[in-house]
């Protein structure tokens, strides 16, 4: 027997969001993934319940818990600085500030020493980013985000680790940069951020505007793929079914 | 064996102008708030404190008792940015190590295990290096030769912590999903008081809960008191939850009027006045 659905309603910003956020999980295999915000968050479940289903997650905190919150695993804060630095953990960082090499700044604005706005603190950026694969969450594209340097280097970015030495580099990896505009990498010669897809009815003139270096711009940018219908009612109907996501990021 | 317990006031009446003094828990996690608060109550000040930073950074930056404060962060958690703490550093109120998550954890380890430094990546690359310039780096006298952050022992005068349980001996429990560090802030100071929910006897420690739940031994600990309620606002669980109307109104209210509510007088007068305006929010 055949039930037929009324047609899905088109994809939203949030959700094209989402599962840009979710591929940066993709073939990462038996690994923790330590999404921070809303839309990763929802990114690293519909991962884990699709394409990449032996990823750990965490209650947000001591516990390793699957899809359903049977609890697997404990991972106090000591034992998860452990699978930091063994690399068993692919982390989306946010970001208050990143530049063109992926230097990130959470731990204030202006000068260090008297900052004009004290914010969060270096936290983990530095050891995250040495050690595992680390990306960046934006969830408003502006120019006050995408800056030509950062303030304070907390998440380090490919310039400063080639300057740090081997021993910074051996494990520095950032696979993508997703905000509500496109999804960026750093897979140019000098590893300078680029373009990889534009989210359906963004323009690169709009990416262009929003960002405050200049980009790798491709002869021919995609399109962030569309989600499949199984993906798109698995966000709308049980990982995010109060719609949380399209208060991160609207239309 | 020696009883360790005293109060409060005897504790922080231990603390002296200039020390070095570790707080454990994590942000706005079973922090030992009754222990903070009496120490506000002192005229102890110029100190450095040790934190993974939550409202006891937010109490005594606001106050004026820091003269350096060594952090990876400061946060309320359910309120990502501390008020107070933000406006002590946009005035530029206080000296400020700034490392990485990782690296403090490592700098308690190698105080605890009376190590002048560890190695530790993270650091590398990132102005933790710059803001810091009297971090060293070491490299590995093996084939890698690979170059780490020498992170320096943070090695305290006194640490202040709070249990779920401890015995009148000072060995300390927590019943809650995570540890945090408080074990190697007891183990890298010279003294540890220790606050809990609850003294119980000794043999009550494991009767219902097992035996790796007992995190402090009594060896690295100087005094116990116990403090019911004593990590409020913040969260111990099993015993509580983070008091989130509170807290809400902590990062809300300017710090003179808060003072004058509710730390004006002793911890049971700070009890009394939070019960009285839950009362007043018909909670």
């Amino acid at each position: 027997m055949t039930v037929t659905r009324p047609p899905l309603l088109p994809p939203t910003r949030a959700e094209y969001c989402v599962i840009a956020c979710a591929d940066a999980w993709r073939d990462n295999g038996e690994v923790l993934a330590s999404p921070m915000g809303l839309i990763p968050s929802v990114g690293a479940r519909l991962a884990k319940r699709t394409f990449s289903p032996d990823l750990l997650l965490t209650d947000g905190e001591a516990m390793l818990v699957g899809l359903d919150g049977t609890v697997e695993g404990w991972l106090p804060y000591r034992q998860h600085l452990t699978m930091v630095t063994g690399g068993r953990r692919h982390v989306m960082m946010g970001a208050s500030q990143i530049d063109r090499f992926g230097n990130q700044n959470i731990s204030c604005v202006g000068d260090w020493a008297k900052p004009k706005r004290q914010l969060l603190g270096v936290r983990g950026g530095p050891v995250n980013s040495l050690n595992n694969p680390t990306s960046y969450w934006v969830p408003k594209h502006s120019a006050r985000v995408f800056v030509e340097k950062v303030d304070m280097v907390c998440g380090v970015g490919y310039d400063r680790a080639a300057e740090a030495g081997p021993s910074a580099t051996r494990f520095h990896r950032i696979p993508r940069v997703v905000s509500d505009l496109g999804v960026f990498d750093f897979a140019t010669p000098d590893h300078s951020m680029r373009l990889t897809s534009l989210h359906p009815g963004v323009t690169v003139g709009q990416v262009r505007e929003a960002t405050g270096f200049a980009l790798h711009l491709p002869d021919e940018v995609p399109y962030t793929r569309e989600p499949t219908p199984e993906e798109l009612e698995l966000i709308r109907e049980v990982i995010d079914p109060k719609g949380t996501r399209n208060r991160e990021v609207r239309e | 064996m020696s009883d360790k317990t005293m109060s409060a006031e005897e504790a922080v009446g231990r603390l002296e102008n200039g020390m070095t003094l570790g707080i454990g828990g994590w942000g706005s996690r079973r922090k030992p708030m009754a222990l903070v608060r009496a120490l506000l109550r002192t005229d102890v000040t110029d100190l450095t404190v040790v934190s993974y930073g939550g409202p006891d950074v937010g109490l005594l930056a606001a106050a004026g008792r820091i003269r350096k404060l060594v952090t990876a962060f400061v946060t309320l958690d359910s309120i990502p940015l501390e008020p107070h703490y933000r406006a002590a550093r946009e005035r530029g109120a206080f000296a400020l190590m700034e490392v990485d998550e990782a690296m403090f954890m490592w700098g308690l380890h190698a105080a605890a295990n009376r190590l002048p430094f560890l190695p530790v990546r993270a650091g590398l690359g990132s102005d933790v290096m710059r803001v810091n310039p009297g971090l060293r780096t070491v490299t590995s006298p093996y084939d890698d030769a690979e170059a780490f952050v020498a992170m320096p022992a943070l090695r305290l005068d006194a640490a202040l912590v709070h249990m779920n349980r401890a015995d009148r001996l000072g060995n300390g429990q927590y019943l809650g999903p995570d540890p945090y560090f408080d074990d190697l802030f007891c183990e890298a100071a010279d003294a540890a008081y220790v606050s809990c929910e609850r003294m119980v006897d000794t043999a009550d420690l494991t009767k219902e809960a097992a035996p790796q739940t007992l995190l402090l031994k009594r060896s690295s600990v100087t005094g116990v008191v116990e403090t019911p309620g004593g990590a409020h606002f913040t969260s111990c669980v099993p015993d509580h939850d983070r008091d989130e109307a509170f807290q809400k109104l902590y990062a809300t209210t300017p710090y003179a009027e808060f003072t004058e509510r509710f730390l004006g007088g002793g911890e049971q007068d700070y009890q009394l006045a939070v019960q009285n305006w839950k009362k007043e929010q018909g909670q």
